[in-house]
């Protein structure tokens, strides 16, 4: 019997959220004024739902690791944010958004959040507009929108590669206004170190401040983690060096269930490892797919040569060439989602067709776009269209046109001119689809603890889909938290302040003194970078795009030992009370150490292939992902037991009431 | 490759720094000038050294976290780029680069190479938004067109990622630059105008208060910004300034 409750509200889908406002208890403004909130992270989601319930009246305290809350990784994002505006009269609707991204997760979210979701994406549109985002513009004035990530209706609002900033700016000066008034008091360049609970409740942080090394104590009515997703453990992915999973881990470790760890996107087009100082990835858009041809040679001994150099890519003759997509997937080709895409580029590199350096590369060739786009210009401009050298010119200034930034950022990084050679590719660790377990009001199963954005795992089941993230994101933050929060808290208003002059808060403070002690005077060896990429390597061997028993079995034992080499042989320099990046690092990597055992455990016990996920045992015929509908609807939600490896599991069923569970098919 | 670094070593805000001579020999030319930090921090920890403190995080250029005054320059040679995005391949074997933090009076530093910008968050608190009620249900928003020059420009000047470089290239340490492209961003849009007159009054204010030097139309920020933010802002920004205090 589960004890999860997903707390759910009755009634048809479409009317369920706004019973459910209708039915939740309020917050009258003068008792607002005497309720405090804690949000850590500030991205889309953290900043999002700061400013709108310090603008509600409640006292937040907010905190980030950057020197900024407009550093946030949400900033990076690039391609779009989805909304059921149906401004391009092409059907969308509320329910195809709701329908797209159900069927994009592969059946493995929850029908009445994602509903919701595209319920409130309009709303954001709108919100943000109102904020000052400069949203791409039609020569009329009005919003304009794109396709985005093989969706057949263009529901992607955008700002140029730069939508993620432009929402985070928008957020950040939402911020600021709050800030101005008071009503935020920011906490830059702070973690969270851990949670602290009273009497079961979430009543405030132990935070470290990053620049002094103080330990803090923070008290609070409710606590809400917004602190995004943990595939750094991954050590090279598109996140930023920062980007952490402490906070999560440590409200995991005080009880909130950790939901389908294993769920990681992997994203097909980044650019590849070059060498062994690499220390992140960097994303190309996704949107690149629309015009590039993906390629390996055909020959293993092609390959070879353009490893070592001997040969290049435009040497190999059109008919040595393997487009393996398009002989796959002849009806998607190029664009299919990215699971299919990752998949099939590894399997290539593992089969010995990879073309770079590390043979961990594929090539995304512009070469026929720019001669098709070349003849059209030459067309239309009523040009020569049998001069090679015009049509080239003309095609690759269509190309500019649409990718210039990317194409300018790819020579930037590979010192090589994606105009006159393939681009090379890979795919990697993107965004973490599990998290904290969290019901329909987003409450983690500890009272009182809220998970929002990418640190709660609700809306994109097995696989997300693109331009979504920042639509929960800003979702939560904006619209939905601030509401189911009041509910809560309605029946707090007589509890007066908390302090902190606690026992638990004592409790808490000083486990945090006595791991970063533990951290500091270890008489290692070895930086904390060595443990990280050691972990890395077992995670994208064992951990990523395709896995199965006998390797998950391997990387739990893995991680174990090399958590246990890590405590033993970790050297981290310098002191406790003093601006000290290692120091912070290694308490970040001794979480991943942790989570990432977790990880692989939940991967073990899923056994189907779904979203992204291929376990190597439950493969069709023709090498497709079988999903298991029968045994596995449902979410994995794991409860600590002292142990990472040890924790228990606890299944919420996956009821799909108005969508027909259906294989997904791109064939 | 083989390198001399001449770098910046300062315990905290507090005591005086100086410059500190590392030598390399065998940097990877395809590294970024981050990943060549550190592998030589890397080496610093193993010999039982203090690693050098620099600000990063997304290394993809668009976080604005990344600082570096590198040879002279803020994000270093190339231009159009943060210091996440610059390549070891820039330069050549035998080269000696000198890496500072930026220098401003409103940049303190607080340990080596990372300085404190949280004067930029206090100018942006004097106004630097719009006053719309997030939780509320804000108008439909193609109730209001905008034409798209004006969407464009804006853009454009919202595309600054706060990295300070304009700062760090001024010989007055003036802030100008960035404050006049968050002023366009809103003074451009009608959203924003409502209440124009009061935020980049604001805003000046405050520029002022944090201690940033004045502006004497040098054009060295422009020519630094890894944004290409255009001095077409600081125009605007004087013109909004100066129709504000016209108005009373």
């Amino acid at each position: 019997m589960s004890v999860l409750d997903a707390k759910i509200p009755l009634g048809p889908l479409s009317e369920k959220w706004s019973n459910h406002k209708n039915g939740i208890d309020l917050v009258n403004p003068a008792n607002k004024r005497g309720l405090e909130i804690i949000v850590v992270g500030t991205g889309l989601a953290g900043g999002s739902a700061a400013a709108t319930l310090a603008e509600l009246g409640y006292n937040v305290s907010a905190f980030c690791f950057q020197d900024s809350p407009r550093r946030a990784h949400s900033v990076a994002a690039q391609g779009g944010i989805n909304a059921a505006k149906n401004y391009k009269g092409d059907g969308d609707s509320v329910y195809r958004l709701f329908y797209d991204t159900i069927k994009g997760g592969d059946y493995r979210s929850r029908e009445a959040n994602v509903y919701r979701l595209a319920e409130v994406s309009s709303n954001i549109i709108d919100q943000c507009v109102a904020q000052g985002v400069p949203f791409a513009r039609e020569y009329g004035g009005l919003l304009d929108n794109r396709s985005f990530g093989g969706v057949q209706v263009s529901r992607t609002f955008y700002a140029k590669g730069q939508t993620g900033q432009q929402l985070l700016l928008g957020v950040y000066s939402a911020m600021n206004r709050q800030i101005a008034r008071g009503k935020i008091r920011m906490f830059n360049r702070h973690e969270m170190l851990d949670v602290v609970l009273v009497n079961g409740k979430a009543r405030g942080i132990i935070s470290r401040n990053l620049v002094t090394g103080a330990i803090d104590r923070h008290a609070a009515h409710a606590v809400v983690i917004a602190s995004g997703g943990y595939g750094n453990l991954f050590y090279l992915s598109t996140y930023a060096m920062g980007s952490n999973a402490s906070a999560a881990w440590k409200a995991h470790k005080r009880g909130a269930f950790l939901a389908n760890p294993c769920f990681n996107q992997i994203h097909p087009t980044a650019i590849p490892v070059g060498g062994p100082n690499q220390s992140k990835l960097t994303l190309m858009s996704e949107s690149l797919r629309n015009d590039g041809r993906i390629w390996v040679p055909k020959d293993l001994e092609d390959a070879k040569a353009l490893r070592e150099g001997r040969k290049n890519p435009n040497d190999i003759a059109e008919e040595d060439r393997d487009y393996y997509l398009e002989r796959q997937y002849p009806a998607f080709g190029n664009l299919v989602p990215r699971d299919v895409a990752s998949r099939a580029a590894k399997e290539r590199c593992d089969a010995g067709y990879g073309v770079n350096v590390t043979g961990q590369a594929v090539y995304l060739d512009f070469a026929s776009s720019i001669e098709r786009m070349g003849k059209e210009r030459a067309r239309t401009k009523g040009l020569d269209g049998s001069d090679a050298a015009l049509i080239e010119r003309l095609g690759q200034e269509a190309i500019q046109g649409k990718y210039g930034n990317l194409f300018q950022m790819y020579e930037k990084i590979m010192d090589l001119n994606p105009y006159e050679t393939p681009m090379m590719i890979y795919p990697t660790t993107h965004y973490t689809m599990g998290g904290l377990w969290v019901d329909y009001n987003l409450m983690t199963t500890v009272p009182g603890l809220y998970a929002i954005g990418e640190a709660n795992f609700s809306d994109h089941g097995a696989n997300r889909l693109g331009a979504s993230a920042l639509m929960q994101g800003l979702a939560d933050g904006y619209f939905i938290l601030p509401y189911t929060i009041g509910d809560y808290l309605s029946k707090d208003i007589g509890t007066g302040k908390v302090s902190t002059d606690t026992s638990e808060f004592e409790k808490a403070e000083s486990q945090v003194r006595e791991r970063i002690s533990q951290l500091i005077g270890n008489q290692g060896s070895r930086p904390v970078d060595y443990f990280h990429k050691k972990l890395g390597a077992i995670m994208w061997q064992h951990c990523g795009i395709d896995r199965n028993e006998e390797g998950l079995k391997t990387a739990m034992e893995d991680i174990r030992s090399v958590r246990a080499e890590f405590w033993e042989d970790v050297i981290v320099p310098g002191t406790a009370e003093e601006f000290n990046e290692e120091l912070a690092k290694a308490g970040r990597l001794a979480d991943f150490l942790e989570l990432a055992e977790l990880y692989a455990k939940d991967a073990l016990c899923r056994e189907e292939s779904c979203g992204a996920h291929m376990r190597e045992e439950h493969r069709g015929p023709e090498g497709e992902a079988l999903r298991d509908d029968s045994e596995f609807a449902h979410v994995a939600a794991w409860e600590y037991k002292g142990r990472p490896g040890e924790a228990e599991l606890h299944k919420e069923k996956l009821v799909y009431e108005n969508i027909e569970m259906k294989q997904r098919s791109y064939k | 490759m083989k390198l001399t670094l001449k770098i910046w070593r300062q315990k905290n805000s507090q005591q005086i720094g100086k410059l500190v001579e590392y030598a390399l020999n065998d940097v990877n030319p395809d590294d970024s000038f981050l990943e060549m930090l550190d592998t030589l921090n890397y080496d610093l920890i193993v010999k039982g050294e203090n690693p050098i403190a620099f600000d990063h995080d997304c290394r993809e250029g668009i976080c604005g976290m990344c600082s570096l005054f590198i040879n002279g320059r803020p994000h270093g040679p190339d231009t159009g780029i943060a210091t996440c995005q610059l390549h070891m391949r820039r330069f050549n074997d035998g080269d000696t680069i000198y890496i500072e933090p930026f220098r401003a009076t409103a940049f303190p530093v607080i340990k080596d190479l990372v300085v404190d910008r949280s004067a930029f968050d206090r100018v942006q608190e004097a106004g630097g938004y719009i006053s719309v009620n997030t939780s509320g249900n804000p108008q439909e928003a193609n109730t209001l067109p905008i034409e798209k020059s004006l969407a464009d420009a804006a853009f454009d000047a919202a595309t600054c990622i706060g990295c300070g470089a304009c700062v760090a290239a001024c010989k007055n340490a003036s802030a100008v630059l960035f404050v006049s492209a968050k002023v366009s961003q809103f003074a451009l849009l009608p959203q924003g105008k409502v209440e124009a007159s009061e935020r980049v009054a604001n805003m000046v204010k405050q520029m002022d208060l944090e201690g940033f030097g004045s502006c004497t139309n040098t054009g060295a920020c422009e020519i630094e910004c890894p944004k290409g933010i255009s001095l077409e802002n600081i125009a605007r920004m004087n013109r909004e300034y100066l129709k504000t205090n016209l108005g009373g």
